[in-house]
């Protein structure tokens, strides 16, 4: 038996746009795991956060959801900054160890979900844009522009932060700080600030994924949770914190993911992402591009 | 105290508040002391691994639900043997049918054990960090199976139908008294084991790759070894917490059965009773277990768990030894002056 050529095609094309998503989605978690080692599992949290703070943009001034979350960036910014001050306070000056620092985003992730339900509840939530609907064919290949927009936007954030982190003074900061704290301390820059600042920028990148997640599917409060599994895959695939090797990373996993569901069925999608994982840290724990 | 005489405290212990309940006479009690009393199980099984050994599982949920499920497939294999099995086997099995719940629990703890046992491999690549992601990864994969695995009602859900009264002994009781007094036996057990654990050269053992993993390897500690040993404990715990659950609830569905819930509990019960000892879990699960029955009551479901990731945070930011590291400073600030 053959695998039909077109619905191949279309599955490996449909895997594309969702590896572009959730290229976006581990942004975020590339940044602070990859390059400040804080272990924000409360990532995908601040995700669906962003998308219901498009939703209610929305909702109420009609605004484009990306819109909303460029908005709104500013604000996140800070909101990252906050956590990560309490991190630091709290856990890496004391030099406590990370696993403290692990039930801290736990909890964290736990209160914003269930503060989301309390506010929204459990219903699935949506948004209205021009882009929803249509679909573009070339030939025999769907584009859906639900997910071709949140694709493409996505990817000019990765070229945007990775201009940022090559060509700025803050970008080669933030590598030292990765590199060598205390070099870096040396040289006369506080550390702390850089760090704080790159967080600010990590949930920074959450509030627009979180505006891209309510583009391409409904949202309900616990949606997240999938999500803790695929970031990390793709961060720990990418090579940890190498922002081309995200997006390659994201892209394999949409694809393998999109070829399960096609052939095997949407239930067995999730188990793909994490076995995956598993199967990245069991075998090759450097990723793709590794340091 | 040895071990023997502390397991017999306890039991007694557990006797009387046994026996206070009956005296109550209301219902609700035991369904709130059965909640209580596993989490008990859970938070204690969960610190074996993750206060002595220092690795974070997050995964807690799915051994509880390896435990719900082994027990709705061995009980469905059981309620129609000649269906599922060959003949000669459904016919030897027919005496001891239908099983009951201790012989549900043995398999759940055999079946969770088993996983734990693979679980315990992790280990040997993944550090820290990496090994709390992974338990997470597994958690989801092994619900993905469940969902798809038709026997057991795949994600429509499984009903159980609980027989209205059992024997205890000679007497018959209700059955959720019967659950009640299972679950209180279990966590009385899992208590004896930690604290044995503790005590013995196992603890140390597990305390040495806590502090130092490397160090521990370097001076001869068998590290593996009381890894697979710990993980093994723990999960087998967490499965057999998870076996009487289809009973006590009647109806389980993946959802249900993996929910978040039992992850953050099981975690946040022993950092708020303070890690290091077995009167940390159990603290901390008597405190957040009642105060999350009460809260269930009074206000609404939501924000008992809102309640108790508040106070998971607040406790690893402000008190990050818990109630027990609390009251010890209390008890060193007072003897000082």
């Amino acid at each position: 038996m053959g695998i039909p050529f077109e619905l191949l095609i279309n599955a490996v094309v449909a895997g594309v746009l969702l590896g572009g998503f959730y290229a976006a989605v581990t942004l975020g978690i590339s940044i602070s795991f990859g390059m400040l080692d804080v272990v924000n599992i409360a990532h995908p949290a601040f995700i669906i956060l962003g998308s219901y703070i498009a939703y209610l943009l929305n909702l109420s001034f009609g605004l484009d959801p990306i819109i909303a979350a460029l908005i709104m960036l500013p604000a996140f910014y800070v909101l990252g900054q906050v956590v990560y001050q309490i991190y630091h306070l709290s856990f890496e000056r004391r030099g406590q160890d990370a696993l403290r620092g692990l039930a801290f985003f736990f909890g964290l992730l736990f209160i914003t979900e269930v503060v989301l339900i309390l506010v929204f509840g459990v219903d699935y939530r949506y948004v209205e844009a021009p882009y929803i609907g249509p679909t573009w064919r070339l030939g025999f290949v769907d584009l859906p522009l639900r997910m071709l927009v949140p694709c493409l936007v996505s990817l000019l954030l990765v070229v945007v932060l990775q201009l940022l982190l090559t060509r700025t003074f803050f970008g080669r900061a933030l590598k030292a700080v990765a590199q060598d704290q205390l070099a870096l301390q040396l040289m006369a820059a506080d550390p702390i600030r850089i760090k704080r600042m790159a967080f600010g920028v990590s949930i920074a990148t959450a509030c627009l994924a979180g505006a891209f997640l309510i583009i391409i599917q409904p949202v309900e409060p616990s949606v997240g949770r999938d999500y803790i599994g695929r970031v990390f895959a793709i961060c720990v695939l990418g090579g940890m914190g190498s922002l081309p090797g995200t997006v390659i990373a994201a892209m394999l996993l949409g694809i393998v993911e999109s070829l399960t569901a096609t052939f095997y069925g949407p239930s067995w999608a999730p188990a793909v992402a994490f076995g995956f994982l598993l199967l990245t840290l069991a075998v090759r724990p450097a990723g793709i591009l590794g340091r | 105290m040895r071990s023997w005489s502390f397991f017999a405290i306890a039991l007694s212990i557990g006797a009387l508040l046994f026996a206070l309940t009956l005296w109550v006479r209301n219902d609700y009690l035991f369904f709130a002391g059965y909640v209580v009393l596993q989490f008990v199980v859970l938070a204690t099984a969960w610190n074996i691994l993750g206060g002595y050994c220092g690795y974070v599982n997050f995964g807690s949920a799915a051994f509880f639900a390896i435990g719900v499920y082994s027990a709705v497939a061995a009980n469905k294999l059981g309620s129609n043997p000649a269906r599922f099995l060959p003949d000669f086997v459904a016919s030897g099995l027919a005496p001891l049918l239908p099983l009951p719940i201790p012989v549900l629990m043995l398999i759940a703890g055999l079946a969770a054990g088993v996983v734990g046992f693979g679980m315990g491999y992790l280990t040997l690549r993944l550090r820290g960090v990496f090994f709390a992601i992974a338990t997470l990864a597994m958690a989801v994969v092994l619900q993905t199976l469940i969902i798809n695995w038709d026997f057991v009602g795949g994600s429509r859900g499984a009903y159980i139908v609980r027989p209205a009264k059992a024997a205890l002994g000679p007497v018959a009781i209700g059955y959720i008294e019967y659950l009640f007094a299972i679950m209180l036996l279990l966590a009385v057990i899992a208590l004896t084991i930690a604290r044995l654990i503790e005590r013995s050269r196992l603890g140390y053992g597990f305390a040495s790759i806590r502090d130092d993993e490397l160090a521990a390897e370097a001076c001869g500690v068998p590290t593996l070894r009381l890894k697979l040993i710990a993980t093994t404990i723990s999960g087998a715990l967490m499965g057999m917490a998870g076996a009487p659950f289809p009973f006590y609830i009647g109806y389980v569905e993946p959802a249900a059965a993996f929910g978040l819930p039992y992850a953050v509990n099981s975690i946040a019960m022993p950092m708020i009773g303070g890690t290091t000892s077995w009167v940390g879990p159990l603290l901390g699960a008597l405190v957040l277990g009642s105060l999350q029955q009460i809260a269930t009551v009074t206000i609404s479901s939501a924000v008992n768990l809102l309640i108790v990731g508040v106070l998971l945070v607040g406790f690893v930011v402000i008190a990050p030894k818990g109630i027990v590291g609390l009251v010890e400073d209390w008890r060193h600030a007072r003897a000082k002056p």
